[in-house]
């Protein structure tokens, strides 16, 4: 009975409670404060729910619903989750409810506009994660943005009005590209069965030519790649969390960001095989220089929310080279990284942005000596740092773990170079911790500061159980993981055949000898094998 | 009995979650109690497990407890599992055995210091990962214990993080230590990826098989999990961290900088032995790399005048006999050599913080003299140590060092050339140990008078663990006596079925047919005797009698000792050549190429856009007889067009 519902429920509570907001007067900020927090808990709780109730061993999606919308376009709502949306589902429940009790009392003037603005940001979320149709994928996609306008342009800081019109110009940009593309794909699909339809499912039963794919991964896979962000597409990124109040700043980082990763894993790489494997080396170079250059460029920071922020450009590469591994361990440690990296970096926001509301600012050079005053915070963020470093047992070591091992496997110098990024992460975020937490107190400022009050260690303590739990068991992740890759796998591994079959043709045209050479170490072997290559 | 196994480690691992998540809120008596108890527990499981292990005939020792799957993802499965065999058990003896001494002595030492709990808490968590590390049945499971002594060493390293040198220097042993683990996780990827499991079981078993003896795949994984070796126990080129890693407490550089944490490198190798006899070059290389840091590491120890810095060269070198003796295949000798040397330099170090604690707080020689009227106990057990680490005949360090030096010499994979460097090792140790007793507790006393007036022993708290440790390096080496004295070697026979498989025969063959040569054996031993005392009275000449002769040796070779003195410069190279072109290489990155280029492209794009729109806006005027002009312009076009075209 509640299967069919469930996933209807657990996206549009929050906009239930923005109509409920809607009824409350302006100026009861505490009434309005409680009432957004019950509905994210109790949509938190609708997702624990769903957790519950996943199987995960089952193939394919599971809660499916499938209405139609508007018949004559062949748009329908059309939901359902795999393994892969279920665990970010619930990444954005757990913090959509932190961000709401982070913000108690640091947003003080329009606070009903704001707590609007996390809520529906919140079901535009869950949407995309959901969306089996093309153009819900689209809706959701676009509702997610004006929120996010607000919040950065609305609650932001000095520079506010820069960096909210740079995120939604460098988001639209993407975003008409992939409209653009969307399009393209319902005539193919109506020239190919008669019938038009937006249905994610249904299209992609259909082979597209060679050609065909290529414009569109491009076209999706940019719009992607600015979320991710991918390196040259990240100068919005630490502009819009510089300027970003720390909700804000939670959820982009946490969630936002990853809708650019899942996209390439929803979309992307099953729709578009063939053209993934041509694309694949570029990607990955992309990868590689978002590793090294944002581990670097982190560690000259003088701000701590733009260093976080350069060193999620530095994380979402491990996270795209992983997937583009194309292999089990690769792609199951991407999207776990996807969370773990949600989890820490939102963590990590969470703590700077503690700091902020006592002293109003964030340059590194203002602090040290914090630990002295602020132990149980020092504590946290200690542990927050170790698990972004990637420290075995928290969350990080397994999914970078999981990464590496497979990009090693994948291409042995990819993994090399993505490894050397283990230690420039260590170098930036241990030397930002030492000028922040240790030393002496040399600012009078902050010899008074209040340690975590229990509203702050409320936020703070499921993260840092999270972090342990996944670095201890994540076998129950793992499982739920495994067969949504695998099944994305299948479609791409078919696609390296046939790509390795093309590349065979053409090396047998040529002369014999050319020929033996290169058609021995030109062929990809498909899924997984003992062999050293 | 293997059921508990989990328990060795997991005691301390409560201790410190007790004391951690408790801190600040529990009396000093109930922080040490719980401190202390696990790890004496460990360590009573220890022996048990060790005696339970013996009673097993020699090829069934082996003692396995699986707890649950850790990561599984495709065909990958790491366990959280242990694993009890010879070589764990002696490394859980004296991970445990030294630890709880240290435990103890900590007691008294720490006592004075607001941050007890925390300490504590610390040294606890050491314990647990460093008993995960020897215990762990699979390479993955083993970085567990393996960063998390890393991270142990670096909160332990900056426990004082009010003092920047002391934040800095833990900050620089885990950069250092992540370095090798860049290699030690490369290694662990080439050996997944060909032999398909990480367990150590299934790797040794399977790695002759699967690997080309001698081929390039294996002598990469070799060196490369060597590079994580490297970088845990302080060998050139990673040992930059640990003399500066002397900024932690003293009991933490005896138990985690001396005795146990660094030798976690030489029980990594020792444990892939299997691996390491199928790549002769690594050998060679991990030879090569531990003779020359015995070496290096000794020459900077004659110049170094902080009492605990001369120890921590004098460890990096002894690490470096460790290496050398892995290096030749005598793996077994190398781990006594771990075992032997966990006692006497935790009782130097336990004895040096013993001298620090009277000098108050003074850790330069040059102010200190004639101590050991004062703190006689610590007078003798350092003698005793510091004898055993020359190697007097019948002390402990003796046999572990003279069974390296043989081994050297005779090993197939041995070389005079590597014998020779061990040797002369030998000799500026026997002089550097004796310059700093001499220096310390011989001659006039040289510290202010307020000093003086508050030297003292230290409490029974802090001695009784010295002679403990004393009376362990005395006979510790018992055990392991060659068998050119008539006896029974145990350690060895004990070690024989880790060390066992056709490499080793191999080795065994060459040894016995070649390396019978007892002659020879007793005249190097003779000649490294001899050596040793001549070393110790030239110390006793420079320092002990006619100090001015020492003053005079510096002044005439000023370069050398400056060189000496200043580590041959070696932070300083690494700074300029490595730290600081990083550093520029990112502002160039940042200020050039995000904001200036990738940014000024972007903001240029937006600035071009709102160029033309100013431009266009010009033909916007608004008033209705320009547009009517336009409007009836365009029709006449139209007309015009559509009429003669």
């Amino acid at each position: 009975m509640m299967e069919n519902e469930i996933l209807t429920l657990v996206t549009f509570f929050p906009t239930i409670g923005v109509l409920l907001l809607l009824l409350v007067p302006g100026d009861r900020h505490d009434s309005l404060r409680s009432v957004s927090l019950i509905i994210a808990f109790i949509t938190m709780l609708f997702s624990f729910l769903l957790w519950a109730m996943f199987d995960p061993v089952a193939n394919g999606m599971q809660f499916e619903v499938n209405v139609p919308w508007i018949t004559s376009l062949g748009i329908s709502y059309h939901v359902g989750i795999d393994g892969i949306s279920l665990l970010l589902i619930l990444l954005t429940t757990i913090l959509s409810v932190l961000c709401i009790l982070s913000a108690w009392r640091s947003i003080a003037t329009g606070v009903k506009g704001f707590l609007i603005s996390i809520l529906l940001l919140e079901t535009g979320m869950i949407g995309v994660f959901c969306a089996l149709d093309l153009f819900l994928f689209y809706v959701f996609w676009e509702v997610m943005l004006i929120p996010m306008y607000f919040l950065i342009g609305v609650w932001g800081g000095p520079r506010k009005v820069y960096a909210a019109i740079k995120f939604v110009l460098f988001t639209m940009f993407g975003s008409l590209l992939m409209l653009v593309a969307i399009l393209f794909m319902l005539f193919e699909y109506q020239k190919y069965s008669g019938e038009y339809s937006f249905d994610l499912l249904k299209i992609m039963q259909m082979p597209f030519a060679y050609h065909a794919q290529l414009w569109l991964f491009a076209a999706f896979g940019l719009a992607f790649a600015i979320k991710v962000p991918l390196w040259p597409f990240h100068t919005w990124l630490p502009d819009a969390h510089v300027e970003a109040p720390t909700a804000a700043s939670v959820i982009l980082a946490g969630v936002l960001l990853k809708m650019g990763t899942y996209g390439f894993i929803r979309i992307c790489l099953p729709m578009f095989p063939e053209a993934t494997v041509t694309f694949l080396p570029y990607i990955c170079v992309l990868s590689l220089i978002a590793i090294i250059y944002g581990a670097l460029v982190a560690m000259v920071q003088k701000d701590v929310k733009s260093l976080v922020a350069f060193s999620s450009v530095s994380h979402m590469g491990f996270i795209m080279l992983g997937m583009f591994a194309l292999n089990t361990q690769g792609m199951e440690g991407a999207v776990l990284q996807m969370i773990n990296h949600g989890i820490s970096t939102g963590a990590l926001f969470l703590i700077v942005g503690m700091l902020y509301e006592r002293r109003h600012t964030r340059l590194i050079a203002e602090f040290g000596g914090i630990a002295k005053v602020m132990p149980f915070y020092a504590a946290v963020f200690m542990i927050v740092t170790l698990s972004s470093i990637g420290l075995p047992l928290t969350n990080g070591f397994v999914g970078e773990f999981l990464i590496l091992i497979g990009v090693f496997k994948f291409n042995t110098v990819y993994g090399i170079v993505a490894a050397s990024g283990v230690v420039l992460s260590a170098c930036y975020m241990l030397w930002m911790f030492q000028r922040v937490v240790f030393g002496k107190v040399t600012k009078s400022e902050n010899e008074k500061l209040k340690d975590v009050s229990w509203r702050e260690r409320m936020v703070l303590i499921p993260l840092v159980v999270l972090i342990f739990w996944i670095g201890i068991y994540p076998k129950p992740f793992l499982d739920r993981i495994e067969p949504a890759v695998k099944q994305v796998l299948e479609r791409v591994s078919r696609a390296k055949t046939v790509e390795a079959e093309r590349r065979f043709q053409i090396e047998t045209e040529l002369p014999a000898r050319e020929a033996g050479s290169v058609g021995a170490t030109g062929h990809v072997a498909g899924g997984e094998n003992l062999c050293w290559k | 009995m293997s059921e508990y196994l989990f328990l060795v480690p997991i005691l301390p691992l409560a201790g410190f979650l007790i004391n951690g998540l408790l801190l600040g809120r529990l009396p000093r008596p109930v922080v040490s109690f719980v401190a202390c108890v696990p790890v004496g527990l460990s360590f009573l499981l220890s022996v048990l497990l060790f005696f339970g292990l013996k009673g097993l005939p020699p090829d069934a020792r082996v003692l396995e407890q699986v707890l649950f799957p850790w990561i599984s993802s495709g065909f990958l499965l790491v366990n959280v599992g242990f694993l009890l065999d010879p070589l764990s058990a002696v490394m859980i003896l004296v991970v445990s055995g030294v630890g709880f001494v240290i435990h103890l002595y900590s007691i008294g030492y720490m006592h004075h210091d607001p941050c007890f709990g925390r300490y504590f808490a610390y040294l606890n968590l050491f314990m647990f990962s460093m008993l995960t590390l020897v215990l762990a049945d699979n390479f993955l499971f083993m970085f567990v214990g393996w960063e998390g002594v890393g991270l142990c060493s670096y909160l332990l390293i900056g426990f004082w993080f009010e003092k920047k040198s002391a934040s800095d220097a833990g900050k620089k042993a885990f950069i250092v230590n992540r370095i090798g683990d860049f290699g030690f996780l490369i290694g662990m990827f080439i050996i997944f990826w060909q032999v398909g499991s990480l367990d150590f079981r299934v790797v040794m078993e399977a790695a002759p098989t699967m690997f080309v003896a001698g081929g390039a795949l294996i002598t990469a994984a070799c060196i490369l999990l060597f590079m994580g070796a490297i970088g845990k126990s302080a060998q050139i080129p990673l040992y930059v961290w640990l003399p500066d890693a002397m900024e932690g407490p003293t009991p933490v550089s005896a138990l985690i900088h001396a005795a146990t944490m660094v030798t976690a490198g030489v029980y990594m190798i020792a444990r892939s032995n299997v691996l390491y006899l199928l790549a002769p070059d690594a050998l060679l290389v991990v030879a090569i790399v531990g003779a020359l840091t015995a070496i290096f590491a000794a020459t900077i120890g004659l110049a170094q005048n902080d009492i605990k810095r001369v120890l921590a060269y004098s460890t990096v070198s002894q690490l470096g006999y460790m290496f050398l003796a892995c290096g030749v295949a005598a793996f077994g000798a190398g781990i006594f050599h771990l075992m032997t040397h966990a006692f006497f330099k935790a009782l130097l170090f336990l004895a040096a913080g013993s001298v620090i604690h009277a000098m108050s707080g003074e850790q330069d020689m040059r102010k200190m003299g004639g101590l050991r009227r004062h703190v006689p106990v610590t007078y003798i057990t350092m003698l005793i140590a510091a004898l055993t680490i020359v190697g007097i005949p019948g002390l402990s360090g003796f046999f572990s060092k003279d069974e390296i030096l043989w081994k050297a010499f005779s090993s197939p994979y041995g070389h005079p050339v590597l014998w020779a460097l061990g040797f002369v090792t030998a000799g500026l140790t026997a002089f550097y140990m004796f310059r700093l007793i001499y220096l310390t507790f011989h001659g006039k006393g040289r510290m202010d008078a307020d000093t003086r007036k508050h030297l003292h022993e230290s409490p029974k708290s802090m001695t009784v663990p010295l002679m403990v440790l004393a009376l362990l390096s005395i006979v510790g080496g018992w055990i392991g006596m060659p068998h050119l004295f008539g006896v029974t070697n145990y350690f060895e026979q004990w070690m024989a079925p880790v060390m066992s498989g056709a490499g080793h025969d191999a080795v065994s063959h060459a040894l016995a047919a070649g390396g019978g040569d007892t002659g020879m054996e007793v005249g190097l031993m003779t000649a490294t005797v001899i050596l040793v005392l001549v070393a110790i009275l030239a110390a006793r000449k420079l320092y002990g009698q006619t100090p001015e002769l020492s003053t005079r040796l510096r002044e005439k070779t000023p370069h050398l000792h400056r060189l000496l003195f200043n580590k041959y410069y070696v932070d300083e190279i690494y700074g300029a050549v490595i730290v600081r072109p990083l550093v520029n290489m990112s502002i160039f990155l940042w200020k050039i190429v995000d904001v200036l280029i990738i940014d000024g492209l972007i903001n240029g794009f937006a600035t071009l856009y709102n160029d033309i729109s100013q431009t266009l806006r010009a033909g916007q005027t608004g008033r209705v007889r320009s547009y009517a002009t336009v409007f009836v312009a365009g029709v006449v076009a139209l007309v015009a067009y559509f009429l003669l075209g």
